[in-house]
């Protein structure tokens, strides 16, 4: 009864994507693969919230700022052709600067809010959107000079709505894809056909094992020690400020290598769109797999992103099929999304003041 | 706070204050039409001010700018769509569509109040969100609602009301035109001035009585509040219930304003453009003003107004649009980083 008690919010999603799968109609096949590529591009960019949660910073809305940094340096990329498997470590690599810098200031702006850290990262997620149109819109071809003008609108100044990133599009998506065929045990042979990328999700799992490995280390424990009590960490000589600031880097690289795992997999980038919702939809999905503002799991993150991302398929021809609109169904995930956020973080708040009085 | 003009003005109305006369002074040397931009100033002020002055009950009473204006803002979308449902027309229409949006509004804010009061400290986090779901869920809304208007309902077989409802011939710019007249070539909306006044002086008015200045000292003091023998959660409530009535009938003034009722994704960051606006004009977290409303409102929709002609001229691409991103949000990050006066009491 317990066990039911504390994964509730999981359980209602099962039901409610049961639900959805019966009435949409699609066929497992076609579901099972599209889930599975939407786990492998997504779990890195949720897994990239777990370590300030863990370090009392609640859920990092900043990470918008990682997956731009990951755009800038797949823009670098793009601009001086490095292609496939090469390029996109390259890309990554690149993007390490970037979001070491954009965490640096997210961290110190994160201090001087403390308590408010999540209504901060959610403003400077805009704030920051608003001075990467005003570079990429602007700046690129006037301060900047990029010499292939494919990737310029037309009066020369600013990228183009879509950059094509075919230079290096399933780059380690189809670097080794793995098809189970014959499988005639009873639950398992659903699992027959599904296209598996191997090499993504090994490397989903050295990042989760890398993230178990260094809540082991003296780091690790120092992050603990600051999200359970800042002013005890203090005093035990813990310098709160500066492990916070290295809790919001960690997130933030993470997020710029997940956004570029998420692009590779797509194939392009809408330059003005695609990070834009980057840390509503990860927010969301580590929400769904039972987190709280306080406590997140790896396993709550991956069957968090397996669940909103199976309601994302289903929900619009589900929506088509019981109230004759696919738009209801769109609407709807959106809803989803956005109520799951408010519904937690307003829990979240009720207990902590029910448990103060 | 220090003394002194700066510390009086702050620095970002300082820096907002002197971008201004620069736009204007770049206008004025581009020889751009500044009859027109002044009136365009006018009419937005008068537009927006309702909506910004919204934030001032529920700031004063110690719950935060109200993130949750969306709650306020769908009701007085409904007002409108129904107005224009039963076919009315001109005063009628906005009356009935005023009439309709406040009662609701209220409604919709004792809601939120009741959600407020068990959230506090997160206000603006959960009123964000919330504010955010329920305007997704107001899309669902839109679309399968039984509007039947051939104004308002998509003209070939699609599926509910139009993301644009086209005001002409119905209330456009009732307010607006009602004596208006023109000094020079500026403009005046008197109409839509008078309204806003008016309503000053009723806020103005609410916030002196017994409730009002309660309202304040449970912001200001809540644990003092509390021994004194006032309510803290009664008057939260009471600001969240005035808050989104004042944002319902606020929408409605916008709308008839402009000229058009934007339906679906359009009120999602209608909230944060009002927060920001009252923080230029000066105030803070906890404590705000009617002038900081009117004044920062006048600023920010000045700004924007000159910034589109001016941006136009100078580098041929629309940075306007950009500019009110990063000023409103740049804005509240600088609130939220302030270390508060006198400490959260709570």
């Amino acid at each position: 009864m317990k066990l039911i008690q504390r994964n509730i919010v999981p359980i209602l999603f099962i039901i409610l994507c049961t639900i959805g799968f019966q009435y949409s109609g699609l066929s497992w096949m076609f579901f099972a693969n599209d889930l599975m590529a939407r786990l492998a591009r997504n779990s890195f960019l949720v897994i990239s919230l777990i370590i300030p949660v863990l370090a009392g910073m609640g859920l990092n809305f900043g990470i918008v700022l990682g997956a731009m940094a990951g755009q800038f340096a797949a823009f670098i990329t793009v601009v001086h052709n490095l292609t496939g498997v090469g390029g996109f470590f390259a890309a990554c690599v690149m993007a390490i600067p970037f979001a070491v810098l954009f965490g640096w200031l997210t961290g110190i702006l994160f201090n001087k809010a403390k308590g408010k850290e999540m209504i901060t990262g959610l403003i400077l997620g805009f704030f920051a959107n608003g001075v990467y149109q005003l570079i990429c819109l602007i700046f690129i071809g006037w301060l900047i000079p990029i010499s292939n003008k494919a990737l310029l609108l037309p009066s020369g100044v600013g990228f183009v709505n879509t950059l094509d990133l075919k230079i290096w599009q399933y780059a380690i998506d189809k670097f080794y894809v793995f098809r189970a065929r014959g499988i005639d045990i009873p639950v398992l042979k659903y699992l027959n056909n599904i296209n598996i990328p191997v090499l993504t999700l090994v490397i989903v799992a050295i990042l989760c094992t890398a993230v178990v490995l260094l809540f082991k280390t003296k780091l690790g424990q120092d992050f603990r020690a600051v999200g359970q009590n800042r002013h005890i960490a203090e005093i035990a000589g813990i310098k709160v400020d500066k492990v916070r600031i290295i809790a919001v880097i960690f997130s933030t690289v993470l997020a710029a290598w997940g956004q570029l795992i998420f692009l590779q997999n797509i194939g392009n980038v809408q330059v003005y769109g695609s990070h834009v919702q980057v840390g509503t939809f990860a927010v969301a999905a580590l929400l769904i797999g039972g987190a709280t503002v306080s406590k997140a799991t790896i396993g709550q993150a991956l069957l968090g992103t397996v669940l909103f991302h199976a309601l994302f398929i289903v929900s619009p021809l589900a929506g088509k099929n019981l109230m004759g609109s696919a738009q209801v169904g769109e609407y709807f995930r959106v809803f989803i999304a956005y109520g799951v956020i408010g519904i937690a973080l307003a829990l979240h708040a009720w207990q902590r003041l029910a448990k103060k009085t | 706070m220090e003394n002194g003009l700066l510390g009086r003005m702050g620095i970002p109305r300082l820096i907002i204050s002197l971008f201004l006369a620069f736009l204007v002074a770049m206008a004025f040397s581009y020889g751009l039409p500044m009859g027109q931009i002044f009136s365009a100033m006018l009419t937005r002020f008068g537009m927006n001010a309702l909506l910004v002055m919204a934030m001032i009950p529920t700031i004063q009473a110690g719950a935060g700018p109200n993130f949750g204006l969306p709650f306020g803002i769908i009701c007085g979308l409904i007002g409108a769509t129904l107005a224009i449902e039963l076919d009315l027309r001109n005063f009628t229409a906005l009356f009935f569509a005023i009439g309709v949006s406040i009662p609701l509004g209220a409604f919709a804010g004792w809601l939120y109040g009741l959600l407020l009061n068990r959230v506090k400290g997160q206000e603006m986090t959960v009123g964000t969100y919330m504010g955010f779901s329920i305007v997704s869920l107001m899309c669902i809304f839109w679309l399968m609602a039984p509007y039947s208007s051939p104004e308002m309902v998509w003209p070939y077989g699609g599926d509910g009301l139009r993301v644009t409802v086209v005001l002409d011939g119905r209330m456009e710019q009732l307010l607006d035109r009602l004596w208006s007249f023109t000094i020079g070539s500026v403009r005046i909306p008197t109409g839509l001035l008078l309204v806003t006044i008016f309503c000053c002086i009723l806020l103005w008015l609410f916030l002196r009585t017994r409730t009002g200045l309660a309202m304040s000292i449970v912001g200001s003091n809540p644990r003092f509040a509390e021994a004194s023998g006032l309510n803290v959660n009664k008057y939260r409530m009471i600001a969240s219930i005035i808050s989104c009535a004042m944002g319902a009938a606020g929408i409605v003034i916008y709308s008839q304003s402009y000229g058009f009722i934007q339906l679906y994704q359009a009120p999602l960051y209608m909230a944060l453009y009002s927060v920001s606006a009252i923080l230029i004009g000066g105030a803070s977290l906890q404590r705000a003003t009617i002038t900081q409303a009117l004044i920062g409102t006048f600023l920010f929709n000045a700004l924007l107004v000159i910034a589109l002609p001016v941006a136009n001229v100078a580098m041929d691409s629309d940075i306007s649009e950009i500019m009110r991103v990063i000023i409103s949000n740049g804005i509240i990050l600088y609130a939220l980083t302030r270390r508060e006066v006198g400490g959260d009491a709570r």
